[in-house]
């Protein structure tokens, strides 16, 4: 029987991820323009901290799914609504590597070391270079910018699934909203009384 | 007897040349280098004081007469970004509009034994002086004498960094000072 959800650790990944990430995007958007302060070291090591820990689900997540192939979309979908929400999701995860990637790269090309949770030392991929490290600034806000355009579409994509098409898209993603409730072969307690 | 005495006389003349050579005193800035490395949330920061001087004599045969004085631009800082670099020449800081530059000055070279020495002196940073005790190596290269040296001091002890900057969970109170000096032997005396 094909699977109409994803597995509870996707859903837990992805769930936290979303949490993650609008919390990191917020604090790297109000932590810039900060003038020095102890608080404001405190926030940029936190929000390394953060991207790191994100940079390291998101490779835990492609390894999950690697193994455990998402639930089809309904068949009564159009094809080029399918290429286009495969092509969205490759692009979202594309970004949830590139995005902590360049902030790694943008922190070593500043001076300063990303030293996850002040202990363990990433290594510096590049040198201090000060108009790298500028350039690297600019490519980590546009790529933030792009990510967060890309999510309000993924956002209004599954809102419209389940509101105008009335389909169980996002319920793959929220299993309680779904619709037309059938046994499941991963989770036999999952079925209607 | 005469050549006997010209041969004395000679090494002599060799001798005192080859010693008063053997003091170094002539600092050569462009040489040298004054680095330093604070910790911001446990990640280390190189930082640089671009202008400094020094003036020392030191003779590795003679380290007990050695003596050297460093002056600061505290000015001259790079303390590793241009948010810090703006911030540490400001009032909780190095305050440098009232104390512009810091000194050191010595007051005791002592052999460790090899090419290692100790180098013992008044630190005086902001109006406030700590001793502090800088163990260096001293080599010689293609004829300049060559001192290089780390040493750990402790900001409070010297105000740098108070008020709100005074908690070093964020800044860590530790800061090692690097120098790399070069000096060229004495010229040649008469």
């Amino acid at each position: 029987m094909p699977a109409t959800r994803y597995t509870p650790t996707a859903i837990f990944i992805h769930w936290l991820m979303a949490l993650l990430l609008i919390g990191l995007f917020s604090v790297g958007l109000y932590m810039s323009d900060l003038p020095l302060s102890p608080q404001k070291l405190k926030i940029y090591s936190w929000h390394k901290w953060a991207g790191v820990t994100a940079f390291v689900l998101v490779l835990v997540r492609l390894a999950w799914r690697a193994g455990h192939p998402p639930p089809a979309l309904p068949a009564a979908m159009p094809n080029w609504q399918k290429t286009a929400a495969h092509g969205l999701h490759h692009l979202l995860y594309l970004l949830m590597i590139a995005i902590p990637l360049s902030g790694w790269l943008m922190s070593s090309a500043k001076g300063f070391q990303t030293v996850y949770f002040g202990i363990l030392p990433l290594p510096d991929l590049l040198q201090k270079d000060k108009e790298l490290g500028e350039l690297l600034e600019s490519m980590h806000t546009a790529l933030n910018f792009t990510l967060a355009v890309l999510v309000l579409a993924h956002i209004g994509a599954a809102v419209k699934h389940h509101l105008l098409d009335r389909d169980d898209v996002l319920a793959r993603m929220l299993p309680f909203l779904a619709r037309r409730r059938r046994p499941s072969a991963t989770n036999p307690e999952w079925r209607n009384p | 007897m005469t050549t006997f005495r010209l041969i004395l006389a000679t090494l002599a003349v060799a001798a005192a040349g080859s010693a008063a050579a053997a003091e170094f005193n002539q600092f050569q800035a462009g040489k040298s280098s004054l680095t330093f490395v604070s910790k911001q949330m446990g990640v280390p920061i190189d930082g640089s004081f671009r202008k400094f001087a020094a003036s020392l004599a030191f003779d590795p045969a003679k380290p007990a007469a050695a003596t050297a004085r460093l002056d600061l631009d505290l000015n001259s800082i790079d303390a590793g970004s241009r948010d810090a670099n703006d911030e540490v020449v400001g009032k909780p800081w190095f305050n440098v509009k009232v104390f512009p530059t810091a000194t050191f000055v010595s007051s005791a070279v002592r052999p460790l034994g090899g090419d290692k020495f100790e180098l013992v002196g008044k630190l005086t940073i902001k109006g406030k002086s700590q001793d502090v005790t800088a163990p260096f190596n001293f080599r010689q290269d293609g004829g300049n004498g060559v001192f290089d040296g780390a040493f750990v001091l402790k900001r409070l002890e010297f105000g740098v960094g108070d008020g709100v900057w005074s908690d070093v969970s964020t800044v860590a109170n530790e800061v090692q000072i690097k120098f790399h000096i070069v000096a060229a032997p004495a010229a040649i005396r008469k």
